[in-house]
C-alpha cells in the first residue's frame, strides 16, 4: 500500500493528489504548483469555489476535470459570495438536521484579477460578514488568462499588454494594491503570505487558514513564466528572489499582531530580481533605483509593524 | 383550516417563504422590495424560522450567495427589483444553466434613467431569456400561493430550475389585502424536503461550471430549452394539487367572462384586476369582450394562449415596459408571434401603459379596448400606441 504522507525532513506532505496530472496549465507556473501544494494542505472535508481565470480554465474544460475535491466555478467577481452561500447553506442545514454534523473546510480561490479588481467587493463583504472560510489569492501580477493584461495588483514598472512599455511609457505606472493590509483592516482572524517556492511555510499557513474559525485570507505569490518573461526553469528561483528582495515578504497577521516568517540578514538588491524577468527588461537605473527605494521603505514599515505589534 | 389575515404583498410572499421553511435568505435591499428582506430578517432573528439570513453588500452578491446556498442543498429564497435585480443579471443564467430551485419575488419596478421607484415591467422583461420560470401575480393570495407553489414546482426532481415570482411593486407589494394562510401542517404536506441529486458533497465530489467548447455548448443550449419548455405539465400538475389542497386553482392563462367573447384583453399582473371592472361594465353594456390574464410568463404557454383565444376576434394586449427601439411592447410582441401563422384570422392589437407606476383607470382599459378594436378593424397600427401617456 502507498504510504499516506511524504516524509521530508521534519514535514509531513500528505501523497494524495487533489489536483490530477492532464491539467493544461503552461509549464512551470507557479500557480499551478501553489494549488497542488494548498489542496494536500486542505486535505478531502473541503468545497472549493474558484473565481474565473487560469486555474479555472486550465483545471476544467469538459469533457475532463483535474479536481478531486468538490470544485465549483463561480464567476469572476462573486468567488466570495459564492462561498458565503454555501458556507451558510450547509451550516443551516446542519443546525436544522437536514445535513450531518461535520467539520466542512470552505475555501475560495481567485487570481489577483479577481481578488484585488473584480471581485474585491464581493470578498470584502464576505469577510466583513465573517463567514468561515479561506480565501487563497494566486498573485501572478496580471490578467494572464486574458493575455498579460495590466491589474490593480501589477507592480509599478511591469510591462503588461495593456500598460505596456513603449516611447512615452514604463510599463505600470503604479503602485501594487495592498490586498494583505486591505483585508487585515477587515479586523479577520488571520491574514498572510505564502509562495510556493517556501513550500512547508506555505502548507502551514493553509493548514491555519483552514483550522481558524472565521474568515482567514492567504495571499500567494504566483510566478508567471509566460507573462512574466522568464523560463518556465526559474520559477521556484524567481519566487525565492521576490522574498529575499523583499518585494515579496512572507508574513502573518494573526488577531492583527505580526510575524515576519522569513528574514534575511541583508536584502538582495531589487535589480537582480527585476533582471530575472522580460517584463521589467525595459526599465532605466534610475527606474531600478525608485523600486529599491519603495521596497526599502516597505519593507522597513512592515519590521516596524511586527516590533511595535508582535504576534508572539 | 386556513386563516384570512390581512397582508401586503411583500409580507405575502415572505409569510410563504417562511412557512415553506427556506433554510438560506441572501439579499439586499432596494426599494420596493425591502419590506420581503426585512420581514425575513425578522422572521429569523426572532426564532420563527430557523435560517440563515445573509445579508450580502449587493444584489449580485445576494444572487451569488444564493446560487451556493441552493447548490449546497439549502432551500434559498430572495428578493429584488429593477436596479438591483439588473444587477444580478449575469447570475441569474448561471443559476438557472446550474438547475437550482432558488424562488426569488420581484417587486416590479421601472428601470432608469430617470432615477425612479415605481412600478413597471421593465425589470421582468429583461429576464424573460434567462431560463427562469417566471409567473405574473394579480393580487397578494396570489402573491402567497405562487410562492409556496414555487418551491415544489422548482424543486420537483423534473424540473430543477430557478422561479421568479413578479408582483408589482408598491401597487401589491405595499398594498394590505386580505390573504388565507393556510396551516403549517398542509404546507409540510404539500412541500417535501429539497433534495439537489449533486448538492456539493466532499463524499460525492462534482466538477461545477466547466469551460465548453463549440462542440458541445450549443447541443447543451437546446436540451436546456427543451427542458425548460417542457416544465409546463409539471407546473400545471403541481397547481392542480395545490387546488386540491388549498381550494385555489391557477391556470397558465386565467379566463374572465371570455366564452364566446368577440374582443379579448389580455393583461399581466395587478392591472388585470382594473381591467376586470372595464370587462365588467362593457359586459353589462353588451358588449362582446373578455379578459385574458397571463399568469405563465416562462415557460411561454403556447397550448394554453391558443385555447384561451379560441373563438375570439380580436386580441388586445396591454403591456407595461417601454422597448426602446425594438417592436412595440414584449408581450404584445410574443403574443403576435406565438399566433402567427397558427390563428392568422385572429387580429391583435397592442398598447402600451402605465409605466413607472402610472396609474391606470377602469375608463383608460375602456379607452384601451375601443382603441384596440379599432387597430383589429383598421388592420393595422403604429409600432408604439400608448395609452395615459402625453406626447
Amino acid at each position: 500500500m502507498a504510504p499516506d504522507t511524504i516524509k521530508v525532513g521534519k514535514h509531513q506532505i500528505d501523497a494524495k493528489e487533489y489536483l490530477a496530472p492532464g491539467h493544461t496549465f503552461c509549464t512551470g507556473c507557479g500557480e499551478a504548483l501553489a494549488i497542488r501544494l494548498a489542496c494536500k494542505a486542505i486535505g478531502n472535508d473541503a468545497i472549493i469555489a474558484m473565481a474565473t481565470g487560469c486555474s479555472e480554465v486550465c483545471t476544467s474544460p469538459l469533457p475532463v476535470t483535474s479536481w478531486q475535491l468538490p470544485w465549483l466555478h463561480t464567476l469572476f467577481e462573486n468567488a466570495g459570495a459564492e462561498i458565503s452561500g454555501i458556507e451558510a447553506g450547509l451550516k443551516a442545514m446542519m443546525r436544522k438536521g437536514k445535513a450531518p454534523e461535520r467539520d466542512i473546510k470552505f475555501v475560495a480561490m481567485g487570481g489577483d484579477g479577481g481578488t484585488s479588481d473584480i471581485g474585491l467587493q464581493s470578498l470584502s463583504g464576505a469577510l466583513e460578514r465573517g463567514h468561515d472560510f479561506l480565501y487563497l489569492c494566486w498573485d501572478n501580477e496580471a490578467y494572464m488568462n486574458t493575455g498579460i493584461q495590466r491589474s490593480s495588483a501589477t507592480p509599478y514598472g511591469a510591462s503588461t499588454t495593456t500598460a505596456p512599455a513603449g516611447k512615452l511609457s514604463m510599463g505600470q505606472s503604479t503602485q501594487k494594491k495592498n490586498l494583505v493590509e486591505i483585508f487585515a483592516a477587515h479586523g479577520i482572524p488571520y491574514v498572510a503570505t505564502a509562495s510556493p517556492s517556501y513550500p512547508f511555510d506555505f502548507i502551514n499557513k493553509v493548514k491555519k487558514g483552514v483550522a481558524i474559525k472565521g474568515p482567514a485570507y492567504i495571499h500567494v505569490y504566483a510566478v508567471c513564466p509566460t507573462g512574466w518573461r522568464t523560463t518556465s526553469d526559474r520559477t521556484i528561483e524567481i519566487g525565492k528572489l521576490a522574498t529575499e528582495t523583499g518585494v515579496f515578504p512572507l508574513y502573518e497577521i494573526e488577531g492583527g499582531k505580526y510575524r515576519i516568517n522569513y528574514e534575511p540578514k541583508n536584502l538582495k538588491p531589487v535589480e537582480e530580481y527585476l533582471k530575472a524577468q522580460g517584463r521589467f527588461r525595459h526599465l532605466s537605473p534610475s527606474e531600478i533605483a525608485k523600486i529599491q527605494e519603495k521596497v526599502n521603505e516597505d519593507f522597513a514599515l512592515l519590521k516596524e509593524r511586527a516590533e511595535r505589534l508582535p504576534a508572539g | 383550516m386556513s386563516k384570512r389575515v390581512p397582508l401586503e404583498g411583500s409580507f405575502a410572499t415572505a409569510e410563504a417563504a417562511r412557512m415553506a421553511d427556506v433554510d438560506v435568505i441572501a439579499a439586499y435591499p432596494i426599494t420596493p422590495q425591502s419590506h420581503i428582506i426585512e420581514r425575513m430578517s425578522e422572521f429569523v432573528h426572532n426564532g420563527e424560522l430557523k435560517a440563515a439570513f445573509v445579508p450580502v453588500e449587493s444584489e449580485h452578491s445576494a444572487m451569488s450567495a444564493c446560487w451556493g446556498a441552493s447548490g449546497a442543498g439549502a432551500r434559498t429564497y430572495t428578493a429584488t427589483a429593477s436596479q438591483g435585480f439588473f444587477l444580478m443579471h449575469e447570475v441569474l443564467y448561471f443559476v438557472a444553466g446550474m438547475r437550482l430551485p432558488v424562488v426569488m419575488a420581484v417587486s416590479n419596478r421601472a428601470v432608469g434613467p430617470p432615477a425612479n421607484i415605481w412600478g413597471d415591467y421593465s425589470d421582468a422583461m429583461s429576464a424573460s431569456y434567462t431560463g427562469w420560470l417566471q409567473v405574473f401575480a394579480a393580487n397578494n393570495q396570489e402573491i402567497f400561493d405562487f410562492t409556496l407553489s414555487a418551491f415544489r414546482i422548482a424543486e420537483d426532481p423534473r424540473v430543477l430550475l430557478p422561479f421568479m415570482i413578479h408582483m408589482d411593486g408598491f401597487t401589491l407589494s405595499h398594498v394590505v389585502e386580505a390573504v388565507f394562510l393556510p396551516e403549517q401542517e398542509e404546507v409540510d404536506a404539500f412541500l417535501p424536503p429539497y433534495k439537489h441529486p449533486y448538492a456539493y458533497n466532499p463524499d460525492n465530489p462534482c466538477c461545477y461550471g466547466s469551460v465548453m467548447s463549440p462542440a458541445t455548448y450549443g447541443e447543451l443550449k437546446k436540451a436546456q430549452d427543451v427542458h425548460v419548455r417542457g416544465t409546463i405539465p409539471v407546473i400545471k400538475e403541481i397547481w392542480k394539487e395545490f387546488g386540491d389542497r388549498f381550494g385555489r386553482y391557477y391556470k397558465p392563462i386565467d379566463s374572465y367572462k371570455a366564452e364566446g367573447a368577440k374582443t379579448l384583453l389580455m393583461v399581466a399582473g395587478g392591472l388585470s384586476e382594473t381591467a376586470k371592472i372595464a370587462v365588467d361594465k362593457r359586459r353589462e353594456q353588451g358588449e362582446s369582450v373578455g379578459l385574458l390574464t397571463l399568469h405563465l410568463w416562462r415557460p411561454f404557454p403556447f397550448e394554453d394562449l391558443y385555447k384561451a383565444v379560441e373563438g375570439a376576434e380580436n386580441l388586445v394586449v396591454f403591456d407595461r415596459a417601454p422597448t426602446l427601439g425594438g417592436p412595440t411592447g414584449p408581450i404584445i410582441g410574443e403574443m403576435k408571434a406565438a399566433l402567427f401563422g397558427v390563428r392568422n384570422d385572429l387580429r391583435v392589437a397592442g398598447i402600451l401603459g402605465a409605466f413607472c407606476g402610472r396609474n391606470l383607470e377602469v375608463t383608460e382599459f375602456e379607452e384601451v379596448i375601443d382603441r384596440g378594436n379599432a387597430i383589429c378593424e383598421r388592420g393595422s397600427q403604429e409600432m408604439v400606441e400608448t395609452v395615459g401617456i402625453r406626447g
